[in-house]
């Protein structure tokens, strides 16, 4: 019978069929992060039960983390709920023996930046953890998915999950994307295309040939912001630009288990004749650079697009009063107080040479501040040996410690009431990146490109490549 | 009354589609490393001034929506964030059910792991109880989990489908981490060939 790469994935990893539409699922690695999990290792002391399997859990330090450009290793975490609350995570993971980048760890960072450059994501894996972003993980042709704080206890106890199965959807790209158009302006065109419920219930397999043409880092970029369509998971099936990542990216593999599990990998794909729900296509040539311009992600459209009228529906004109903006006017020359650089979709090394190309030997708006916070440690040492982070910095931002930062603002980044901020993160939602703040979720090459302009320009007419 | 059989009591009108969990529970309430306090969270920036103070024209501050035990909202209720604390936080506020013409997915299964009732009705059927909900003499809704029907105070009735699973668990309290965890024997012997069919699929040595 033929099956889609999401059975595959729940097929090989299902301790037990429970019913007709759950399984017990076993979860390969499970990831944690200091807020969600305190209740979960709490619920388990209250049930005298240990954590199961220690060494299939991680632990990193990073929604609640400054990323003050304190030196490496000397981090304080200023705000005192947090600083306990880190310290709480601390206690949980090492009574375990849980591995944990702790606060000042060199190579802390945000979970799903450190996961994958450590080497602990591969094809085939099922991957668990407290955050929804956790779909990143389907650029290897792994199913991840977020969970919540009852079912992180419920891995920790038993490393599986009770989990009822999605349907299958198929997203077909083909073509080539234009110039300056990157994987984030993919996955914000595909997700106002089909809305932020529009894959709900839904795992998403993206192929086509421009899913193939990405890099892993695109790729993680595209499944991660896939969850903002209401995905239970997105999917891409392993290919020679997987193996190539997982080649340099090791982990405990010695050189022949790799090629052995590499010819396990090469059979993970979707079989011909099987059957989606739901098959949607879309061609790369109609993707442009895209920015938000309301307060939910699938309210986007291309830089050279007008917003639309208030009057189109209830939620558009609440949106507007939110954000300040006039229905029917263009996005494209918005001014931005703020400019926001970092995050799980957008805060790996590709990213950050993207943006510094649009950057370099320019200089930012005097009335802009902008950030520059790197996924993780290795990602800032590596700006750093390129010379993007002095890219950076010569161009007046702050070049500053890794972690989740400005993206949801648990931390000391977090913008002022009313101030409007070009950001590279995936969520535009009232308040969360600050009370009465407003955001325009955009490609770091676009953020780079409102940095130097002041407002929300079009990348392509500044005249450098990204 | 809620003995699990039924949740009724007065029913609160939100008609805001994609209301995620960052605006039901806001980052400053995220903090805690237990599931206390967390009602003061609940709708924070549509619920209170930026000084804390409460909005009077926000209808969950008027009467008699401020006793709601039931939550009727837009589509896609609680999508974003997987944070649990949207769910202890309505539970905590005095919501014992949320009716809405969809969920984001990990809100609802956080909601079934917490018995917070969630019913999923058909945008009209949603549009025909927020219109009667929002006179407040009318405000009282009873859903019947034993017959998935909701009742409205005009007597009109409305009948609802229920996962057996989520039933089950909600109408008996099933403890589902005691459930699985009587499953360890068959976890083991699955992970025992696993792990020797995938070596690979173990990325750090055992303990």
């Amino acid at each position: 019978m033929a099956h889609t790469l999401y059975q595959k994935l729940v097929d090989s990893h299902t301790v037990k069929r429970l019913d007709e539409a759950h399984v017990l699922l076993y979860a390969d690695l499970h990831i944690m992060n200091e807020y969600t999990s305190p209740q979960a290792f709490g619920g388990l002391v209250e049930r005298g039960l240990k954590v199961l399997r220690p060494s299939q859990q991680m632990g990193v330090v990073d929604h609640v983390i400054p990323t003050h450009a304190d030196p490496v290793a000397q981090r304080v975490i200023r705000i005192e709920a947090a600083s306990k609350q880190a310290a709480n995570f601390s206690r949980n993971c090492n009574a375990s023996g849980i591995k944990l980048y702790d606060v000042n760890d060199p190579l802390q960072g945000i979970e799903h930046v450190v996961a994958p450059e450590s080497g602990f994501i591969r094809p085939g894996m099922v991957v668990l953890c407290g955050d929804s972003h956790t779909t990143t993980y389907g650029a290897f042709g792994a199913l991840g998915f977020g969970i919540g704080t009852s079912e992180i206890e419920h891995v920790l106890a038993t490393q599986t999950l009770t989990y009822r199965t999605a349907a299958d959807m198929r997203i077909r790209i083909d073509g080539v994307l234009p110039t300056s158009v990157t994987a984030k302006d993919l996955v914000m065109y595909v997700v106002a295309k089909i809305s932020a419920q529009g894959a709900r219930g839904h795992a998403v397999e993206y192929a086509g040939t421009a899913i193939e043409a990405l890099s892993i880092e695109a790729r993680m970029t595209l499944c991660n912001m896939t969850v903002e369509a209401g995905a239970r998971a997105a999917l891409i099936a392993p290919d020679e630009t997987t193996f190539a990542y997982v080649r340099a990216h090791p982990g405990n593999l010695d050189a022949a288990g790799m090629e052995a599990a590499i010819k396990t990998w090469r059979n993970l794909y979707s079989d011909p004749d099987a059957a989606f729900d739901i098959e949607l296509e879309f061609s790369a040539l109609d993707v442009a650079p895209y920015v938000t311009w309301g307060t939910s992600p699938d309210q986007a459209i291309p830089i050279d697009g007008r917003i639309p009228q208030r009057d189109a529906d209830a939620s558009t004109a609440k949106a507007l009063d939110y954000i300040g903006l006039t229905g029917g006017s263009r996005i494209e020359g918005t001014r931005v107080d703020r400019v926001f650089i970092g995050s799980c979709t957008n805060g790996r090394i590709e990213d950050l040479r993207l943006a510094a190309a649009v950057v370099r030997g320019q200089t930012i708006s005097p009335t802009v501040r902008g950030m520059v916070v790197p996924g993780s440690g290795a990602v800032r040492d590596q700006a750093e040996r390129e010379g993007l982070a002095r890219i950076f910095t010569d161009a007046g931002f702050e070049w500053r410690q890794p972690g989740c930062s400005m993206c949801l603002a648990m931390n000391d980044d977090v913008l002022a009431p009313g101030e409007r901020c070009a950001s590279t993160t995936n969520r535009n939602f009232e308040g969360r990146q600050g009370r009465d703040s407003r955001t325009h979720l955009m490609s770091p090459a676009m953020a780079a490109a409102a940095a130097i302009t002041g407002y929300i320009t079009d990348v392509r007419k500044l005249g450098a490549q990204p | 009354m809620n003995d699990f059989t039924r949740v009724e009591g007065v029913a609160l009108p939100l008609p805001i589609a994609n209301l995620d969990t960052d605006q039901i529970m806001p980052k400053q309430f995220l903090f805690g490393i237990d599931k206390s306090g967390l009602a003061k969270g609940l709708l924070y920036d549509l619920r209170c001034h930026a000084d804390g103070t409460p909005q009077p024209d926000f209808i969950m501050n008027t009467e008699p929506y401020n006793h709601a035990r039931i939550l009727v909202g837009g589509p896609n209720f609680g999508c974003g964030s997987s944070r649990e604390h949207a769910v202890w936080g309505l539970q905590q506020g005095g919501i014992a059910a949320v009716l809405a013409p969809s969920f984001g997915e990990i809100f609802y299964y956080n909601s079934i792991n917490n018995r917070l009732l969630t019913v999923m009705l058909a945008q009209d059927v949603i549009d025909q109880i927020m219109a009667e909900i929002a006179i407040p003499a009318s405000s009282h809704l009873i859903v019947d989990v034993q017959a998935q029907q909701v009742h409205t105070a005009s007597g009109k009735s409305f009948p609802f489908d229920m996962d057996a699973r989520q039933r089950h668990m909600y109408l008996n309290g099933l403890d589902v981490i005691g459930a699985s965890v009587g499953m360890l024997p068959e976890i083991k012997a699955f992970e025992q060939a696993h792990f020797a069919a995938n070596p690979w699929a173990r990325v750090m040595a055992p303990t």
